[in-house]
């Protein structure tokens, strides 16, 4: 019998009577309890991908096939070519799924499931998501799409080996027939049409409760930024996923039954595959980045003790480069073969983007100006933030000329852009948001000087990491290649020396939560003082199961 | 509501639903690679383990929507959640017009720039080149011989524009409760959509033109396939509201469900009327076949 039944009656007894472990767990319809499933699972799916990087960059230490033929060796290769030959498979295996993991299940998860599951009830005083029990479809089929995405690794694949390894935009015609007649193809597009299911209806879900959901007073701009970067990311979402999902359909269908929109001897086009994909491609990084851009709205504001600068602006910026985010995608295809005309389009596109995100970098910088700051914690990696995604959004203008990327297209220089503004830019987004509501969510303390050392191991080590990629790239290493000229040794060489600076500080970063479950030091409902005037802070740490059974009233005069 | 929760929102207790459904979706995800391509051990073909999970995944959807008709029966769907289930199917269907933006596009593409696949940057004399120019210099490709958009698909739209009729007919004899009225044009409606699921399957029936066989047929067959999978989806809400109807689970107040199926209903009208304009009437206009 399903659990049509099972009724808890919460609210008779006190706000904490919580369900036993597996109802609660896995049975969830309480947004924070998913936000934390959506944490703990990022930080797996982190693990996963952080270690295939691992496997990368010791691949990439030095020229050569070395790491990989050996590991190919210890699973019945026969040493020599045949080695080499699936050590190459390997790593083109390895680098598609690092960033299908990455982007699919470590960021995303994170910051809009986890983070924005926790934060936007919390933040626009709502008892709960405005649909608790889609909430939870949305983590499990996550976990599913997940599943189907580690299984599709080892089951065949294409060229004698394991996996799909086309890279994760799975452009045709590798991941056609041709180029990889197994089973893995076909699990990886059904693992991301279940994905972009779980995101399509967690988007639903954000946009209803932001829109349907506020406390009393809150108007539209009195909402904290935090929960416009939602709101502007679920948008994106619920737009560019369903063109996705018909992209991935026609490959399904291109492959298994006979139809021909990518194959061009039947008339079709592989471009088309492009152009649907970045459709869907280009609005994905800004699903990536914007949850980061409203979390460090916060804590700017929170430890320089004065309100964001400019609010209506910075709320405004983000639709801007939501809006514009959906007609830039054809940058990524500049060496296709497009009309110069199209070009020039995509470029001056793509050049607006700079305008509002400049706007948002200047007014955290105007944020800070004169405030009386605070550098705690969160504070630092809000201010790595802004450097080295400033950083890596200089390089995407240089990308974004049409002329030059031509030379730079698929090298080395991309990959250090879209690392510095993802996985330094995120991934930076992500921990200053982690350590800023840490306490909120765990109702513990953690360790200052362990987190000050994982801010600074991981802010030195991935500059080592990342910043020689430039000139790795300037200098014409292609990407996804598993070995290279001896000339890009050195800096090779120094960018694996940065990922094991960052491992240092990731598993600094593991003793540190430890640590703080062993310790317990009991947590603040407000540890930040004044600065911090959001809702999720005049609430307990942790908050109570069913927070807000009295909706808060936000006054006229509030601000945001 | 307990006594000590001072809001109208809806706080949904536990459910097992979403966990079955993922893995109902897991089990018919890896069925269909086990169909299409073999999978552990299964041959190629083996279609139980997709049947499998296309029962669960049925059997989910029924059960959760079942509980939801009974929460909002019991109340718990106060005014304020139900503007929340309103925009959620506005977002939903938002969604699912995305989705048929992917299938316009790529139709589109094909058909407006065919000449740039075909065009002067092929080295004719190569013979690789040379079969597949001949084939695909020209729109529809050589071969390919199109519907009459003023034969059937011109039935199809009638009924269909008529469908969108009788399905507000049914709505207004509901505002009123006049459910005999609402029941008679609900059935009016389904009747008629399946009239079009019928005539849609008799036009494939008579294609001159394979799915496989060029990128054509591709598009043409997944553009209207995809919008005759949401009829016949489109139909079953109905059908669903109809019984709902008849089992007096719906008053000229509370009726969110077949507001639904109707915007539903709209929504695939629609698609259809754009279907109908630039994949047989323009096309047939601007090329003459």
């Amino acid at each position: 019998m399903p659990m049509d039944e099972i009724t808890l009656d919460h609210g008779h007894d006190s706000h904490d009577h919580k369900p036993g472990f597996f109802t609660r767990w896995f049975l969830s319809t309480n947004h924070k309890d998913i936000g934390t499933l959506y944490l703990v699972f990022a930080l797996i799916a982190g693990i996963v991908g952080y270690t295939l990087s691992g496997l990368i960059r010791w691949e990439l230490a030095q020229p050569g096939i070395g790491p990989l033929t050996s590991i190919m060796e210890m699973f019945g290769a026969q040493a020599g070519d045949d080695a080499i030959e699936r050590a190459k498979q390997f790593y083109n295996v390895i680098i598609t799924y690092h960033g299908l993991i990455m982007i699919f299940f470590m960021v995303m998860p994170a910051l809009i499931g986890g983070f924005g599951n926790w934060f936007v009830p919390l933040m626009i005083g709502a008892p709960d998501m405005a649909f608790p029990r889609m909430n939870n479809i949305s983590f499990w089929l996550t976990v599913a799409a997940f599943a189907l995405l580690l299984l599709s690794m080892f089951v065949p694949g294409g060229a004698g080996g394991n996996g799909f390894g086309g890279g994760w935009v799975l452009y045709p015609p590798l991941s056609s027939l041709k180029g990889h007649p197994g089973p893995a193809m076909d699990l990886l597009i059904l693992s991301l049409h279940t994905a972009g299911i779980a995101s399509i209806l967690g988007a639903i879900n954000f946009i209803v409760t932001i829109l349907n959901m506020r406390a009393p007073g809150m108007t539209m701009h009195k909402m904290p930024l935090f929960a416009w970067s939602m709101l502007v990311t679920a948008v994106l979402l619920l737009l560019a996923l369903p063109v996705l999902a018909g992209a991935l359909t026609m490959l399904l269908t291109d492959r298994n039954f006979g139809s021909q929109f990518f194959d061009a001897s039947g008339g079709g086009d592989p471009v088309m595959f492009q152009h649907l994909f970045w459709f869907f491609g280009h609005p994905e990084v800004y699903i990536m980045i914007l949850p980061a851009f409203g979390i460090i709205s916060h804590i700017v504001a929170t430890f320089s003790r004065k309100p964001v600068f400019g609010y209506l602006g910075m709320a405004y910026a983000m639709v801007a480069i939501g809006a514009i985010g959906f007609i830039v995608w054809a940058h990524h295809m500049y060496t296709v073969g497009m009309p110069s005309d199209m070009k020039a389009y995509f470029v001056a596109a793509t050049m607006v983007i700079a305008v509002p995100t400049g706007i948002k970098i200047f007014s955290w910088i105007a944020t800070m100006w004169g405030g009386s700051i605070d550098f705690s914690v969160p504070m630092v990696w809000a201010i790595g933030f802004i450097f080295l995604f400033t950083v890596g959004g200089v390089t995407g203008v240089v990308l974004a000329n049409a002329g030059i990327d031509h030379a730079l297209h698929d090298t080395y220089y991309v990959v250090a852009h879209f690392h510095y503004v993802l996985s330094l830019g995120a991934v930076f987004g992500l921990f200053a948001g982690w350590y800023y509501w840490f306490e909120k969510m765990f109702g513990v303390k953690y360790n200052n000087v362990m987190a000050y050392g994982h801010f600074w191991l991981m802010f030195i080590g991935s500059n080592i990491l990342f910043f020689p990629q430039h000139f790795l790239g300037l200098n014409g290493m292609p990407r996804r290649y598993v070995d290279y000229a001896d000339g890009f040794a050195p800096w090779h060489m120094w960018s694996s020396i940065g990922y094991a600076v960052t491992l240092v500080g990731t598993l600094l970063f593991f003793v540190l939560l430890i640590e703080a479950a062993l310790r317990r030091r009991k947590a603040e409902a407000n540890p930040w003082g004044e600065g911090a005037t959001t809702l999720e802070w005049t609430l307990p740490s942790p908050p109570p199961f069913h927070q807000f059974n009295e909706l808060p009233v936000v006054k006229a005069e509030g601000g945001h | 509501m307990a006594e000590d929760v001072k809001h109208d929102y809806h706080l949904v207790n536990p459910s097992s639903w979403p966990l079955f459904g993922a893995m109902a979706v897991t089990v018919l995800a890896i069925g269909g690679v086990i169909y299409m391509k073999g999978l552990f051990g299964l041959p190629e073909g083996f279609p139980w383990v997709a049947v499998a999970g296309l029962a669960m995944v049925l059997w989910v959807m029924m059960g959760w929507w079942t509980q939801v008709v009974r929460e909002g029966r019991t109340g718990d769907h106060t005014p304020v959640v139900e503007i929340g289930l309103k925009y959620g199917m506005i977002l939903f269907i938002a969604s699912e017009v995305m989705f048929f933006g992917a299938w316009f596009w790529s139709f589109f593409e094909f058909a407006i720039f065919f000449d740039a696949r075909t065009g002067p940057t092929f080295d004719s004399t190569n013979p690789i080149y040379a079969e597949g120019l001949a084939r695909f210099a020209e729109w529809p490709p050589v071969g390919v011989t199109t519907f009459d958009a003023f034969h059937l698909p011109l039935m199809n739209t009638l009924i269909l524009l008529l469908s969108g009729t009788t399905v507000t007919a049914a709505h207004h004899a509901l505002q009123h409760n006049n459910l005999s009225n609402a029941k008679l044009m609900l059935v009016l409606t389904i009747v008629l959509g399946a009239c079009f699921t019928g005539l849609q399957v008799l036009e494939y029936s008579e294609a001159q033109f394979s799915y496989d066989g060029t990128v054509y047929g591709s598009a043409f067959f997944m553009a209207t396939g995809f919008h005759g999978a949401h009829v016949v989806i489109g139909t079953i809400f109905l059908t669903v509201c109809l019984l709902r109807i008849m089992a007096g689970n719906m008053t000229a107040q509370k009726h969110l469900g077949f507001e639904f199926a109707a915007w539903y209903w709209h929504f695939v009208d629609v698609v259809w009327l754009f279907l109908f304009a630039f994949v047989y009437v323009i096309p047939q206009l601007v090329l003459g076949h």
